[in-house]
């Protein structure tokens, strides 16, 4: 007989309790997560001429249903703490992450207009991705008329994969946050309908480029558990002040701080991480440009200030050198390249390095005004840089129907089509921080927070660069409306009733938040006696740990 | 053995495919290095786990795998469309977009 020698107390009890989820809290993840996974059943057992009607509105009602389930998510949060965690604190409920995932799904839902656009049967994307581009068998799929209304559920996994990187609490949601944003991506950047071998072109560096940074992203994360045995943030911050698990284990965090932070500055795109973007936003079909510049900037930048402000917010005299040599680099190289372009796109993309560096310079700060001035920022560029690409795909060769891109060709637009020519300058005013634009306001707020923290030298050189950049923008208004138009002048279309609407949105955003932007930046962050901090950390009480 | 030797082979290996993307030419070599890359990751999470005695490591490396197959799915559709267009998987001529 086999004796009872384990008494009950000392048999290890195995729980298999289902996990207590709060539905409520993570429904605007659900819904989106939702209607991609119905839309791929759409693909399977909806008639080929109905397909594209039932995927936007199912896309634009996900969408936005999303968006309120977040803004009635912003009245709900506790009036004690910061906010709440979810699903085991992997993922955060706190005013940062909401407002990014706000801002997130308003940007995404002006880009699905843009991409559902279409003129006689002809969008943005490609008949049939899988056949050779000029061969017999593309034309027939022209002829045909077919579409890849896969696009509709890309983006929706694209646009959850934003949302989560905002709220992710650890490393591993955090990672497969990237992976779910980034792999749609991929593919949407190679269906471009017209010059298909730049964009495939686009979409094999994009790709190459991508995995290779998550890798290094990945590897940080290895470092980083290994200091600090898990890859909870608020454990990682923890250990951060208190010293981690292993005897002498300081390099191994500073290994992870780099290398998490290479992953997460190469989907920003700064300096020097930033060779993908112009071949990308040039590539790529350009309302996905437009998602990719706007969706994409704001949540990489959500997922980096939770990263270096929560998880290594006691190691900030650590990563702070870092930054500042990155930012400078930035804000310099960038903007004498961008001096440079002739293509517009690539000048828009070379434009955007330039501004990552900008919202850098807030991140240094490591302080309430600094993530204020960082949220503003990316809200007010979101807005407008969706905008401008909505110009550039009313611009069209004379022959062929391919976008314009050539600047020489953008002369003299001023005069024959003055509204759209106004749009766009206007909107190149904002990127380049005239007052009473949303640009000018975001500015001032990054570079106030940078001098309060000390960063002066970092400011100057911030301000040297807008004067370059300020340059060239001005240069192509110049080029609109005081030149003759060129000999091979393109054709202007009329903007349709969605891309209409998203330049208008971008015209409205641009100006409101330049002229009242109060409301919005008094808002942002909890008031200043609950947000000082110890000199070399970030204040607590800004983020949910 | 000491499991800090695995951590230095993790790096090792790590090494060896990130000098793989950046020397070598063929688009689907260049792929197997950054999976070589996330395999290295894979035995540093699962070496630390060793030493930290908690499976949260091992936990991840699984994720990493899932993660890991899905990028092989979405990398090798995108190399061979542009190889049935060029007819080559060489990443230099894939040129076009420069200045």
């Amino acid at each position: 007989m086999i004796p009872l020698s384990l008494s009950e107390a000392q048999t290890p009890t195995v729980t298999t309790q289902a996990p207590d989820l709060d539905y409520g809290l993570l429904s605007p993840l659900l819904v989106v997560f939702a209607v991609g996974v119905l839309g791929v059943l759409v693909e399977a057992f909806v008639s080929p001429q109905r397909r594209r009607i039932t995927q936007l509105v199912l896309a634009l009602l996900g969408i936005g249903a999303a968006f309120v389930l977040t803004v009635v998510q912003v009245g709900a949060l506790p009036a004690e703490g910061a906010g709440l965690t979810v699903a085991f604190a992997t993922l955060v409920v706190d005013r940062p992450a909401l407002f990014f995932q706000g801002v997130i799904l308003v940007l995404a839902l002006v880009s699905l207009l843009l991409i559902a656009e279409d003129r006689d049967g002809e969008g943005a994307f490609t008949a049939q991705a899988a056949a050779v581009p000029g061969s017999e068998e593309e034309r027939a799929h022209i002829l045909a008329g077919t579409r890849h209304t896969e696009v509709y559920p890309l983006v929706m996994f694209a646009v959850l994969g934003m949302q989560l990187f905002t709220a992710a609490n650890d490393f591993l949601t955090m990672f497969i946050a990237l992976e779910v944003m980034s792999l749609p991506l991929y593919l949407l950047c190679g269906l471009a309908r017209r010059r298909r071998l730049f964009s495939q072109e686009a979409a094999l560096k994009y790709f190459i480029l991508g995995a290779f940074s998550s890798a290094f992203f990945l590897f940080g994360i290895a470092m980083v558990y290994g200091y600090a045995g898990s890859v909870n943030f608020a454990d990682i911050n923890r250990a951060g002040s208190e010293g981690g698990l292993i005897e002498g284990g300081g390099p191994l965090l500073l290994a992870g701080i780099a290398l998490v932070g290479v992953g997460l500055l190469f989907k920003v795109g700064t300096v020097p991480f930033h060779n993908w973007k112009p071949d990308v936003y040039q590539g790529a079909p350009t309302p996905v440009t437009a998602l990719m510049a706007s969706g994409t900037l704001v949540a990489a930048f959500g997922a980096l200030l939770r990263v270096f402000y929560v998880a290594f917010g006691a190691s900030v005299e650590q990563w702070r050198p870092m930054l500042w040599v990155v930012a400078i680099l930035t804000m310099v190289v960038a903007a004498v390249i961008a001096v440079t372009q002739r293509d517009i796109k690539r000048l828009l993309a070379y434009s955007s390095v330039v501004h990552a560096g900008f919202i850098l310079t807030a991140v240094v700060a490591a302080s309430a005004d600094g993530l204020a001035g960082a949220m503003f920022y990316l809200a007010a560029y979101g807005f407008t840089t969706v905008g401008a690409f909505a110009v550039v795909t009313l611009v069209r060769n004379p022959e062929g129907g391919a976008e314009a891109g050539d600047l020489t060709q953008w002369a003299g637009l001023g005069r024959t089509s003055p509204l759209l020519a106004a749009s766009l300058g206007l909107f190149l005013l904002a990127f380049a921080g005239i007052p009473l634009t949303s640009g000018f306001i975001g500015k001032f707020a990054v570079f106030e927070a940078a001098v309060a923290a000390g960063a002066t030298p970092l400011v100057v050189v911030g301000v040297l660069s807008s004067a370059v950049t300020a340059f060239f923008y001005v240069r192509i208004i110049v080029l609109m409306f005081f030149a003759e138009p060129a000999e091979n002048a393109p054709r202007v279309l009329r903007p349709g009733a969605l891309t209409g609407t998203v330049v208008g949105v971008g015209v409205a955003a641009t100006l409101l938040l330049g002229v009242f932007p109060g409301p919005v930046l008094d808002n942002l962050v909890p008031q200043p006696e609950e947000t000082t901090a110890a000199e070399g950390t970030v204040p607590e009480a800004l983020f949910m740990r | 053995m000491d499991p800090m030797n695995y951590i230095v082979l993790a790096a090792i290996v790590f090494t060896i495919g990130a000098v793989g993307v950046l020397v070598r030419r063929n688009a689907i070599i260049v792929f197997m290095c950054v999976e070589l890359m996330l395999n290295a990751c894979n035995l540093a999470f699962v070496a630390f786990s060793r030493m930290h005695g908690g499976i949260e490591g091992q936990v991840i490396a699984f994720f990493v795998m899932v993660v890991a197959a899905a990028e092989v799915v979405v990398g090798l559709a995108i190399i061979m469309q542009i190889f049935r267009t060029r007819r080559s998987a060489s990443i230099d001529d894939a040129n076009l977009l420069k200045n």
